[in-house]
């Protein structure tokens, strides 16, 4: 399968299953490992809080079960990382086929947009994405095609623990897109969804913005999806990339954990360097 | 006199563990009412409600006047010692390796005579006052004392059987996230206990205190989150046979009646982890102290469940909160009763309203958390298995004894 | 006033048979009895058809009572008799006996004790034992009746100076006694130094204040004085007998038994004064108890048992015959047997029949019983006083 065939070659879906098999395309597996001490996000203690991840052990080759080994689990829709559909703001609540088990199944696969601000986060655990960072992306990259999603790519998963919630006593420090970028890249880019390495698609001091939580208010006002604690945005170019992400379909669900893989062309992937800047 | 108690040494790695046995269990149902009294540690003997008399050893009829009204009262325990042994031999496994072991015969001001164990710092002839202690089988046993507190109380080596003292022992406080785990690590730390381990659960959250309670000498903090099987089954096997007492500290707290509380997710959180995590912590940790009952100075000792009154008498306006206590309290006297065999005490702790930020509405009097680590304290101090802190806890358990039903509906008014 | 005690006329005591005593057997308590239960027949040259009357005291025999070994045994008395009260059960048990005779309930009855002693046998007895042991004794230290008895005797020697020295004597002459006695597990002669030095049990009881539990049996016939004579069997005379239990419930410590209560009522029934008693058999579960007996049966005032025992001595030949077969701190306690072993000695005595040394010219032996530790004091006394048949 040469790299010609794939770039001009008819349209193939054997020829796809291939690459992936021979590594022509690579899987990048964009997600975190559902473990108990993945954080959460924190409400406020007299609102209703989302679950952490929790597992159960039925049996283990023992007297509960003597050949085999599985558990029960438990979390929230929104526990590590998840997929946020258009029924879980107020905004979207009352737009068609909003909840998991409605959206189209072909919005499950769609490109995505990488926007590195890694240098700017590190530099400012509140910094802010603004219609200027996305343009100075587009000067470079192009235009933001429609029904891609944007990543923003900070970096802040490589963070654990303390240091990736950044609580402090006026809440949670991360970064994350403003008010008026959302509604732009909602209403002039047309984006499929919005994605973040943080817990949440918006910035830790969101709650403070107008709107308050604008990536949600403006995403799922317009029908659009939410990704958030992604992780190895920086092995992904700035275009190209291909995003599965599935969530379970959940009845009258809000979102689910769910597997987010990137598929990216190993070419690109080799070329890393030269997307740093 | 009693010469202080020596901190233990590290222990031999080669050599067996002892293991734990306990005393004759048996008593009459009658004598039960002595554990009922030394389980909370009041002092009560049979007072013949027709001629007066003080009666004992337990028994189903006035010696006196043969009145079958002979109730359990709050009686005066001081006496005279009229005569002691020292045991060097007995048929007993457990006092055998106990020996020589000191008892004697007190004739009581009130009229009987007790045989009791005697503390090292008694002299026959001199007066004492006993005091009704539970021993390893979780059974009431008299213990002559002297008068008035002596130095080193703590150190006499047949008293120890008897308490859950924290000196120079390892403690974990489960929770040191709120006020409550706090106050205990505080309150264990001066109580000179060689380890306080104090859980903390989502490390990656900070919490009020946090920076304090690390400077609490002798403490350490661990991960450990109650609602987390896996949590609790690593730092039980990480530090489980260095845990001689446990303080469940865990707190959920939220107002609301069963219907007026909506959220069944509050509920879960609420059941997670107060009855699953007092389940899984019993479920870790309860084999190991179980073993090591017997294990030296150091012995694993007790396991303390900080439990609200309301386990007792469903208060509506915390209905739910009351029925995952009730939970809490089913489950700790099954607990009790599997930990026996090891001679270690469970101890429940009721007290109503807490002065901490989920009990904010409610008016006073409410108790403390350094009120509330206090009273741990004393409970293992004095070997106490059933004890109530606070004026509120108090009258519940006052007026429950005279008529539940009048508490089921003025809790509802 | 109480009404006079009636005379035991024509009521005797014969036949006294002892199996010999093993430290453990393996055996039950039914084997035990039985095996003694045949010798008095055979003493007697009775068959079982001809035993209508049978007293048991055990203490492990369990399940079984007195019935259960009368279908066990073969036999179908028309008079029964369970008496569990231990040290207690020999006077108890010669007492309800002789009434029954005496007034034709029963013509020939056998008064048995007897004991098993497996390796664990003691143990669960003390266990077990009553309920104020098991509520109020047992879970302190488990000492058993040496731990209850040393604190009697701790507090009689405070109280009227009594020293290991003078229990000590007691304890020398009944070895001595025993050393003669065919039957008395303790071999070994026993000095003074030898009972000073012995290990601490539960202080100030040591080592050769306590008894052996052991296995083994007792027993005798009572019947009618002209039955006894018409099988051609040397009998004793029942001269008198009294009973208490629960005496002097208000004294802290026992300092006394029942006798006290009843001393004057025994001998105004024998006829006869404490001077004419040729020897003593005390109940000797510790030699405490057999200096309050000396006491509280007359044979010196309270609090001067000391005294007594330091001016008189106590081997058969002595001033005081005193447990003359050595007494269960030689012979060894085989449970309720040990109430016993002093009865059958003295009709041993008075019969003429002592498989030990007699005491010689023994017209009036007084026997004394005492048991049931269930609290903190023996419960039960009592005493009879017997004498030679033709005499």
């Amino acid at each position: 399968m040469s790299k010609k065939d794939l770039a001009t070659g008819p349209f193939n879906l054997l020829s796809f299953a291939r690459a992936v098999a021979d590594g022509e395309i690579e899987v990048v597996d964009l997600s975190h490992t559902l473990a108990p001490d993945f954080p959460t996000i924190v409400m406020p203690p007299e609102l209703g809080q989302c679950a952490p991840f929790r597992m159960e052990e039925i049996s283990r080759y023992d007297g509960r079960g003597p050949a085999w080994y599985w558990n029960n689990i438990s979390m929230g829709e929104h526990t590590g990382t998840h997929f946020d559909a258009p029924i879980h703001w107020v905004s979207g609540k009352d737009l068609p086929d909003a909840s998991v088990d409605a959206i189209p199944a072909s919005s499950f696969i769609a490109p995505a947009c990488v926007i590195d601000a890694s240098r700017q986060s590190a530099a400012d655990p509140d910094f802010v994405l603004t219609i200027a960072d996305v343009e100075a992306w587009e000067t470079r990259h192009g235009r933001i095609p429609p029904r891609n999603w944007v990543l923003l790519r900070t970096d802040w998963s490589k963070r654990s623990g303390r240091d990736f919630v950044n609580l402090g006593e006026d809440g949670s420090h991360s970064p994350g897109p403003g008010p008026n970028v959302m509604r732009w890249l909602a209403e002039e880019r047309d984006i499929h969804g919005f994605g973040t390495e943080t817990i949440g698609t918006d910035a830790g001091q969101a709650f403070h913005f107008n709107p308050p939580y604008p990536a949600h208010y403006y995403m799922h006002g317009k029908g659009r999806y939410g990704l958030q604690c992604l992780t190895n945005l920086d092995r992904l170019p700035p275009t190209g990339a291909v995003i599965l992400a599935a969530p379970l379909k959940i009845r009258k669900g809000s979102g689910s954990p769910l597997r987010v893989l990137a598929l990216v062309l190993k070419k690109e992937v080799q070329a890393r360097e030269s997307w740093t800047r | 006199m009693t010469e202080p108690l020596v901190r233990p040494k590290r222990k031999n790695p080669l050599k067996k563990t002892r293991e734990p046995l306990l005393p004759q269990a048996a008593r009459s149902r009658t004598a039960l009412g002595l554990t009922a009294a030394a389980a909370e540690g009041r002092f009560q003997l049979q007072i013949c409600a027709d001629c007066a008399a003080v009666i004992y050893p337990p028994r189903d009829a006035c010696p006196r006047c043969l009145s079958p009204r002979i109730p359990f009262k709050d009686a005066r325990n001081d006496g005279v010692l009229l005569a002691e042994t020292t045991i060097r031999a007995s048929t007993d496994v457990y006092f055998r390796e106990r020996v020589p072991w000191r008892i004697g015969v007190v004739q009581l001001d009130s009229g009987p005579t007790v045989v009791a164990h005697l503390h090292g710092g008694v002299r026959e002839g001199e007066r004492v006052k006993l005091e009704f202690k539970l021993d390893k089988s979780g059974q009431a046993v008299a213990v002559a004392l002297p008068p008035t507190e002596a130095l080193n109380m703590e150190a006499d080596l047949q008293w120890r059987e008897l308490t859950c003292d924290p000196k120079y022992r390892r403690v974990l406080v489960t929770d040191g996230r709120g006020p409550v785990g706090q106050a205990m690590a505080r309150a264990m730390s001066d109580a000179e206990a060689s380890i306080v381990f104090v859980g903390v659960a989502d490390p990656w959250k900070p919490f009020p205190g946090e920076a304090a309670l690390g400077k609490i000498p002798r403490v350490e903090i661990v991960p450990l989150d109650v609602t987390d099987t896996t949590s609790i089954e690593d730092i039980a096997g990480e530090i489980g046979p260095r845990v001689d007492i446990l303080i469940n500290t865990a707190e959920h707290v939220r107002a609301g009646g069963v219907i007026e509380r909506k959220s069944l997710a509050v509920a879960r959180e609420e059941m997670e982890i107060r009855y699953f995590g007092l389940t899984r912590l019993a479920q870790s940790f309860g084999a190991i102290l179980r073993a090591r009952g017997a294990d030296g100075v150091n012995s694993a000792a007790a396991f303390v469940n900080l439990l609200s009154i309301y386990a007792l008498a469903n208060w509506p306006a915390y209905g739910a909160f009351s029925a995952t206590e009730a939970a809490c309290l089913s489950a700790a006297q099954s607990i009790r009763t599997e930990l026996r065999e090891g001679g270690i005490k469970v101890v429940n702790v009721f007290s109503g309203p807490l002065d901490t930020e989920w009990y904010q509405t409610v008016p006073p009097p409410r108790v403390t958390p350094v009120a509330l680590a206090s009273a741990v304290l004393n409970a293992l101090r004095r070997g106490l298995e059933d004890v109530f802190v606070g004026d509120v806890a108090e009258d519940i358990r006052a007026r429950l004894s005279v008529n539940p039903k009048a508490v089921e509906r003025e809790l509802g008014s | 006033m109480a009404a006079p005690r009636m005379a035991y006329d024509g009521v005797v005591a014969t036949a006294p048979v002892t199996i010999p005593y093993r430290r453990y057997s393996t055996n039950s308590a039914h084997w035990w009895i039985g095996r003694a239960v045949r010798a008095v027949l055979q003493l007697a040259e009775l068959k079982p058809a001809d035993i209508d009357g049978l007293s048991v005291s055990s203490f492990t025999i369990g399940p079984d009572t007195a019935v259960g070994l009368t279908q066990h045994l073969g036999l179908s008395p028309r008079w029964l008799d369970h008496v569990p009260l231990g040290g207690a059960s020999g006077f108890v048990g010669l007492r309800r006996a002789a009434r029954a005779v005496q007034c034709g309930d029963a013509e020939f009855v056998v008064c048995v004790a007897g004991d098993t002693n497996h390796v664990d046998s003691f143990r669960r007895t003390l266990s077990t034992f009553s309920r104020f042991a098991q509520d109020a004794v047992y879970p302190y230290g488990s000492g058993g009746p040496n731990a209850g008895f040393a604190l009697i005797t701790r507090n009689y020697m405070k109280r009227y100076g009594a020293t290991r020295e003078d229990f000590g004597k007691i304890c020398v002459a009944q070895r001595e006694n025993a050393l003669k006695f065919p039957y008395a597990l303790m071999k070994k002669p026993l000095t003074l130094e030898d009972y000073l030095n012995a290990r601490a049990i539960s202080d100030p009881v040591h080592l050769f204040d306590c008894v052996m539990p052991c296995a083994g049996a007792e027993a005798f016939l009572v019947c009618r004085e002209d039955r006894a004579r018409s099988l051609g069997l040397k009998a004793t005379r029942i001269l008198a007998t009294i009973e208490r239990h629960n005496a002097f419930p208000d004294d802290p410590i026992q300092i006394r038994g029942g006798w006290a209560m009843d001393a004057s009522e025994l001998y105004a029934m024998a006829g006869i004064k404490a001077s004419e008693v040729d020897f003593l058999e005390t109940y000797d579960d510790y030699p405490v108890i057999c200096m309050m007996q000396m006491e509280d049966l007359g044979f010196c005032a309270k609090g001067e048992g000391p005294d007594f025992v330091r001016a008189n001595s106590f081997t058969t030949d002595g001033s005081f015959p005193h447990n003359t077969s050595g007494g269960q701190l030689s012979v060894g306690q085989a449970g309720a047997a040990g109430g016993y072993l002093g009865l059958v000695e003295a009709v041993r005595q008075l019969s003429g029949a002592a498989l030990g040394a007699p005491v010689a010219g023994a017209r009036i032996g007084l026997v004394a019983g005492f048991g049931m530790i269930t609290y903190d004091r023996g419960l039960s006394s009592g005493a009879a006083v017997l004498a030679r048949m033709d005499g």
